[in-house]
């Protein structure tokens, strides 16, 4: 309950997304319970086909926005929300869907279904904050649960969430993890990604994929800089950049720099005699 | 036997040190192998050790080379320091919850039991003394810091194999350990064996190392640690001038390398995490789905936005006002914050900068166009130093 007394109601909603971050809010397993008494999940389809109808005090909304109807949609569900929070790389940047709007119109439908004319959407992945006001973005790929518990927490307890913008590498340092990128020399975007993780990656001598979007603030130019002077290709430099986020603004800038707007993964699959 | 005695010991009696430490109910713990480094971990006796480990340190790189060298101490420090030891970078401060109308609240004890460090280097003992400074002086010293550094027992060990970022002789904490530690080792190994020379810095180290087998040591002992220890002082890979630093800085704070240094720095706070002396914390209050309230203290770097968040903006919103505040606070404003530099040239912001960032060389070509960058002077038509991409 809110300090008033009122329990809030929690509406989740799903547009072009693959669903792990709705997810997590079940992955919240020792905390589940305390969680659905302190708020009531109004419409969350995941949990249970029951809906309540809005107006809901807090919306979390997943996906991007890939089709006419869902950008009406999200008009629908932003009036019905006191507040609305986005959560994971869909949401916030477009997600990996997001990479077809470095190609031609219908580049990528065309390499991946075999007919595409049945398809009805847009020739764009956007955020939601690209059509609606968002009081809280959530990043990640997926949304971290314990991050996603705060920023509910804090919605109830009307505080604002602890959710630092800095990046990976000093969660690296606090975990003790031994640098890939120095150490070993492998590629890594850690310095210019938002922390949030854990550090996951590293942990296991792996470089960040960077799955939280950029860091608060970033130099992409000098991390590729060093990238390259460390035998990376500009190609493979772009790639790194082409993810999850590749539409987050920072990453996506980089990787026009560094491997043009066509999209590396087709250019990827049509020198390799990829299935046109 | 007093302080001044040096007694010798082999790595039988190094093994009985750490058994004999963990008897006086320490827990051991000592540079250990880990994930390509040579980073702190728990050590159960020599066998942990990094035996025959050596580092190839330059900007922006490290890499660990094995050969069949017998010595255990022929490397410099790695990334870590023993800073996390007595300042853990997440602590829980306090939490609180309400029960029957009241808050209840509750402070976390210090956890674990006395750490004994073995082979730390005399760079990090003086990183240490500055952090002591810091967090350690009253009336305003941290409890937790101050319990767990008091009961650290510290087997120091003089640094023979400096690395390419080290500089501890210009900032004077080093090869030789002067002081701040309980025993101090020499590792030598020539025709006579492979051996460690010991002192006690103090009467629980002197009673410690009345208990292990020892002799004296001879004058060719003495004589082969200077020797070792000038050989380190020529091996050093970097240098930093330190002749009026904090001055030189003070008036060049308009200095155009302020820019070339930020075109580069990612500001991902690589630096501030593995100084052995950045002290820096941010103390949040989040609440759980129960309503338990829980203070939580991290460490925190001035490379972030937030950390110069005031009254609704970032003070320092470029990143060549943190790289500013950063590298003038470690060698010029420290002195007269806590009347000494909070540099001990260990080299770690070099080594773990991932794109290589030396502030050597930042301060030496700041120093090349001295003078003409002062408050309230104008960079436009000054000479510009060398620039530099990454590494």
């Amino acid at each position: 309950m809110t300090p008033g007394g009122h329990t809030p109601s929690v509406a989740v909603w799903k547009f072009a997304s693959c669903d792990g971050c709705q997810l997590s809010i079940l992955d919240c397993e020792e905390e589940l319970l305390a969680l659905a008494t302190t708020v009531r999940m109004a419409h969350f389809t995941e949990m249970s086909s029951a809906e309540v109808e809005g107006p809901y005090d807090l919306s979390l909304v997943e996906g991007s926005i890939t089709t006419a109807a869902d950008a009406a949609r999200i008009r629908e569900v932003r009036q019905a929300s006191r507040r609305l929070v986005t959560i994971g790389a869909c949401a916030t940047a477009g997600g990996i869907q997001g990479l077809r709007n470095f190609a031609a119109a219908g580049q990528y439908a065309g390499t991946v279904y075999a007919h595409p004319e049945y398809l009805v959407s847009l020739e764009t992945s956007t955020p939601i904050a690209d059509h609606v006001a968002v009081d809280f973005e959530l990043h990640g790929c997926p949304v971290d649960r314990r991050q996603l518990l705060e920023v509910i927490t804090a919605f109830v307890a009307g505080r604002r969430p602890a959710v630092p913008g800095h990046s990976v590498c000093q969660q690296c340092k606090e975990r003790g993890n031994v640098c890939v990128l120095v150490a070993h020399g492998t590629p890594c975007l850690g310095p210019v990604t938002r922390t949030g993780c854990g550090a996951l990656c590293p942990a296991v001598g792996r470089g960040c994929f960077g799955c939280f979007g950029p860091a608060a603030t970033t130099n992409t130019a000098a991390l590729s800089a060093g990238l390259v002077a460390e035998g990376s290709s500009p190609l493979d430099v772009a790639r790194l950049f082409r993810t999850f986020n590749a539409g987050a603004p920072a990453f996506r800038d980089e990787a026009d720099a560094r491997g043009g707007a066509v999209p590396v993964s087709l250019r990827t699959q049509t020198r390799q005699g990829g299935r046109r | 036997m007093g302080h001044d005695d040096v007694v010798v010991i082999d790595d039988v009696g190094l093994d009985g040190l750490i058994g004999a430490l963990r008897e006086a109910g320490f827990e051991p713990a000592g540079p250990v192998v880990r994930d390509g480094a040579i980073v702190p971990g728990a050590i159960r006796g020599v066998g942990d050790l990094p035996r025959g480990w050596h580092d190839r340190q330059a900007p922006g790189h490290y890499r660990l080379v094995h050969s069949d060298d017998r010595r255990y101490f022929a490397w410099a420090v790695g990334p870590a320091s023993w800073k996390a030891a007595v300042f853990p970078p997440v602590q829980e401060v306090w939490r609180a919850w309400e029960r029957d109308g009241a808050l209840v609240v509750s402070e976390p004890p210090v956890a674990g039991a006395p750490m004994a460090v073995i082979g730390a280097r005399p760079c990090e003992l003086a990183a240490l003394a500055v952090l002591d400074g810091v967090l350690g002086r009253p009336p305003v010293a941290d409890p937790g810091y101050e319990t767990r550094r008091e009961r650290a027992f510290l087997v120091v060990v003089d640094c023979a194999e400096p690395g390419g970022s080290c500089f501890c002789t210009s900032m004077g904490t080093g090869p030789a350990a002067a002081d701040g530690f309980d025993l101090a080792l020499t590792e030598l190994d020539d025709e006579a064996g492979h051996r460690f020379l010991v002192r006690a810095g103090t009467d629980r180290g002197a009673r410690v190392l009345s208990a292990l087998a020892t002799r004296p040591a001879t004058d060719a002992e003495l004589g082969a640690r200077e020797d070792l220890l000038e050989r380190a002082r020529a091996a050093m890979g970097r240098s930093l001038d330190t002749d009026d630093l904090p001055g030189l800085l003070a008036r060049n704070l308009e200095h155009p390398r302020w820019d070339e240094v930020a075109a580069r720095c990612l500001a991902c706070g690589n630096c501030t995490s593995v100084c052995p002396t950045c002290f820096c914390s941010d103390v949040r209050d989040t609440t759980d789905v129960t309503g338990e309230v829980r203070r939580t203290r991290t460490w925190a770097s001035c490379f972030d936005l937030d950390h110069s968040y005031l009254h609704g903006n970032a003070v320092r919103s470029s990143t060549r006002a943190r790289y500013r505040q950063w590298m003038t606070h470690k060698l010029s404003t420290w002195w007269d914050q806590f009347g000494m530099s909070g540099c001990v040239g260990c080299g770690r912001c070099i080594t773990w900068c991932p794109v290589g960032i030396d502030l050597t060389e930042e301060a030496a070509a700041i120093r090349a166009s001295d003078g003409t960058f002062g408050p309230g002077s104008t960079a436009a038509g000054a000479p510009t130093g060398s620039a530099r991409v990454a590494p």
